[in-house]
C-alpha cells in the first residue's frame, strides 16, 4: 500500500521537468558553494567540510521546494478527495508521500558523488567522516521535508506552503546560532540554552558531520521527522475537506 | 447496502445537509436530484467518508463509514465531483496505481483492467498524460477508477457531466448494465437521466429530502413532464409525496 503511494509520488517528480531542473540547480549550487565560497582548493585539506558546511543553507531553500507540492497540489487538483476515499489510512498516505520526497532528495544528494571522487583523487580523506556527513545531511533533509510536508497540508497554494516551510526551517536552523543562544545565555539558565541549542538542525548536523554518529543525534532527527509527520496526519484529519 | 441515518452537516452556521435518512439495496439505481447547492455532493462526500458528518451516520454494507472506514471504502467505488485524477499520469499508470492501492492480485488486475478499459473506450488514450485529455475522457478515466475493483456500492457524483450525447448514452447503458448486482447512487441535474437510468429518485433542496419516489410516478405527477415537477417542488419547497418533513 505504502509502496504504491511511494511509487506514484516519486514517479510524479520525474513526470515533469521539475525533477531535472531541481537536480541540475542543486548540483550547480553545491558545486559553486563548495569550490568558490567554500574555498575547497584554498583550504588545502583533503576533506569535504567546505561542501557539507553549505548543506543546511542550501536545504533551507531547496528542500521546501520539494515538499511544497506534496499536499498542496492534492488539495488544488481535488485528488485529495480521491486519495482519502481509497482504502488508505492517513498514516499510509503521509508516509508514502514523505518517503518518496525523501528518496528524491536522496537521489539529488547521491548525484553529488563527483565531489567525493574529486577529493579522493586529490588527496587521502577520511571516508568514514564523509560517509557520516552524508548520512547526517540526508537525515537533515528528512527533517526539513517532514516540516514541509506537514505545512503543505495546510494550504492549496504551493507558494504559501513554500514560504511557511522556509520560515519554519529557518527557525529550526537559527536556534543553534551563537547570537540566538547569546540572547538566551544572558538571562536563562544553562539548561534552557542547551535546550534551545539542542533543537537546532545545525548542532546535530555538525555533530554527525564531524564523523561522530551518536545515538542522540539520530534520535533527534527521528523525533523531528516523527513529530511532524504525526502533525501532518492531524492536519489532514482536521482540514481534509476544506 | 447503503444506510444513511440522520445525516447532518453544518458549515459554520449554514446547514447544508439536514437530518437525511434513507436506505437502499442492490439492484437500485438511486438518483439524487436537486438545484445547485442543495447538498447532494456533501451527502455523497459524507457517504464516501471524505467529509465527517456533524451528526448522524452512514454505513456501507454494514460498515460504518466513520468508525470502520477502510472496510466501508473497500466496498465502495466513488467518483468525486469533477472526476479528479492525477494529471501528470497516463490513464494506464493511473489505473495501475488504483489497482495497487485496491490490492488487486495480478490475475484479476489484468482481467479487470482490460475489461474496464474496454467498457469505457480508453484504449486510444492509455499512454497519453491525463492533463492532455478532453473532458469526456477525463470523466471516463474517473469512472474507470471507480468501477475497477468491482465494488458493491457505487457513488457517482455527476457521472455524465461534460460528456457528449453519445458518451452520455453509453455511460447510462453502463450504469444500467452494472445495476443488477450493485447499488448505484448518482447525482445529476439532468432530469432525463433520472428517467433513463434510475429506479428511484430523490429530490433534495436546502439539505432536506423533499421527494423519494420512482421516476415513473414523478413523471405521472407532472403529466409527463419531469421538468415541471422538479420546478414545482424545488421552488415552492412544498412536498407532495413525503410526510416526514420537519
Amino acid at each position: 500500500m505504502i509502496r504504491a503511494l511511494f511509487r506514484r509520488e516519486l514517479q510524479s517528480y520525474f513526470a515533469t521537468p521539475v525533477a531535472y531542473v531541481f537536480i541540475v540547480i542543486f548540483l550547480m549550487l553545491m558545486g559553486t558553494f563548495t569550490f568558490s565560497l567554500g574555498g575547497f582548493y584554498e583550504r588545502g585539506q583533503a576533506d569535504l567540510r567546505a561542501f557539507f558546511n553549505f548543506h543546511p543553507w542550501l536545504y533551507l531553500f531547496l528542500v521546501p521546494a520539494i515538499a511544497m507540492r506534496l499536499w498542496a497540489e492534492e488539495r488544488k487538483s481535488g485528488t485529495i478527495e480521491l486519495l482519502m476515499t481509497l482504502p488508505v489510512t492517513p498514516w499510509q498516505a503521509v508516509l508514502g508521500k514523505f518517503l518518496a520526497a525523501w528518496a528524491f532528495a536522496g537521489i539529488a544528494l547521491f548525484l553529488t558523488f563527483p565531489i567525493w571522487l574529486t577529493v579522493n583523487y586529490l588527496g587521502d580523506p577520511d571516508n568514514g567522516v564523509i560517509l557520516a556527513a552524508y548520512i547526517g545531511s540526508f537525515l537533515m533533509a528528512g527533517g526539513f521535508l517532514a516540516i514541509g510536508s506537514c505545512l503543505s497540508a495546510f494550504t492549496r497554494n504551493q507558494v504559501i506552503a513554500f514560504v511557511l516551510t522556509v520560515v519554519a526551517c529557518f527557525m529550526f536552523l537559527l536556534s543553534g546560532f551563537p547570537f540566538v543562544l547569546d540572547l538566551f545565555a544572558s538571562w536563562a539558565p544553562q539548561i534552557v540554552v542547551d535546550g534551545v541549542a539542542s533543537l537546532s538542525f545545525l548542532t546535530h548536523f555538525e555533530n554527525i558531520s564531524r564523523g561522530v554518529i551518536e545515538l542522540r543525534d539520530l534520535v533527534y532527527f527521528a523525533l523531528v521527522i516523527g513529530t511532524f509527520l504525526f502533525a501532518n496526519t492531524i492536519v489532514l484529519a482536521w482540514k481534509q475537506a476544506d | 447496502m447503503l444506510k444513511i441515518e440522520g445525516l447532518t452537516k453544518r458549515f459554520g452556521q449554514k446547514l447544508v445537509v439536514n437530518n437525511l435518512s434513507f436506505r437502499c439495496g442492490p439492484g437500485e439505481v438511486l438518483g439524487f436530484l436537486g438545484p445547485n447547492g442543495a447538498g447532494k455532493s456533501t451527502t455523497m462526500k459524507m457517504a464516501a467518508g471524505f467529509v465527517a458528518p456533524s451528526a448522524g451516520t452512514a454505513s456501507i454494507c454494514g460498515h460504518d463509514v466513520q468508525t470502520d472506514k477502510l472496510n466501508a471504502q473497500r466496498r465502495l467505488g466513488y467518483l468525486p465531483e469533477g472526476a479528479p485524477s492525477y494529471a501528470d499520469m497516463t490513464p494506464a499508470q493511473f489505473l495501475n496505481f488504483i489497482a495497487d492501492v485496491r490490492g488487486l492480485d495480478s490475475r484479476s488486475r489484468r482481467d479487470r483492467l482490460t475489461e474496464v478499459i474496454e467498457l469505457l473506450h480508453l484504449g486510444p488514450v492509455l499512454d497519453q498524460s491525463i492533463e492532455t485529455l478532453s473532458k469526456g475522457f477525463t470523466r471516463r478515466v474517473g469512472l474507470a477508477q471507480a468501477i475497477l475493483h468491482d465494488p458493491d456500492v457505487l457513488i457517482l457524483d455527476e457521472p455524465t457531466d461534460g460528456l457528449d450525447p453519445n458518451q452520455k448514452h453509453e455511460v447510462r447503458q453502463l450504469i444500467r448494465s452494472m445495476s443488477e448486482e450493485k447499488l448505484i447512487v448518482i447525482s445529476t441535474h439532468i432530469l432525463e437521466e433520472v428517467e433513463a437510468v434510475c429506479t428511484r429518485a430523490m429530490i433534495i433542496a436546502d439539505g432536506r429530502l423533499l421527494v423519494d419516489d420512482t421516476p415513473a410516478n414523478l413523471v405521472a405527477q407532472g403529466a409527463g413532464d419531469l421538468d415541471e415537477v422538479f420546478r414545482k417542488i424545488t421552488t415552492s419547497n412544498a412536498s407532495p409525496t413525503t410526510e416526514d418533513r420537519s
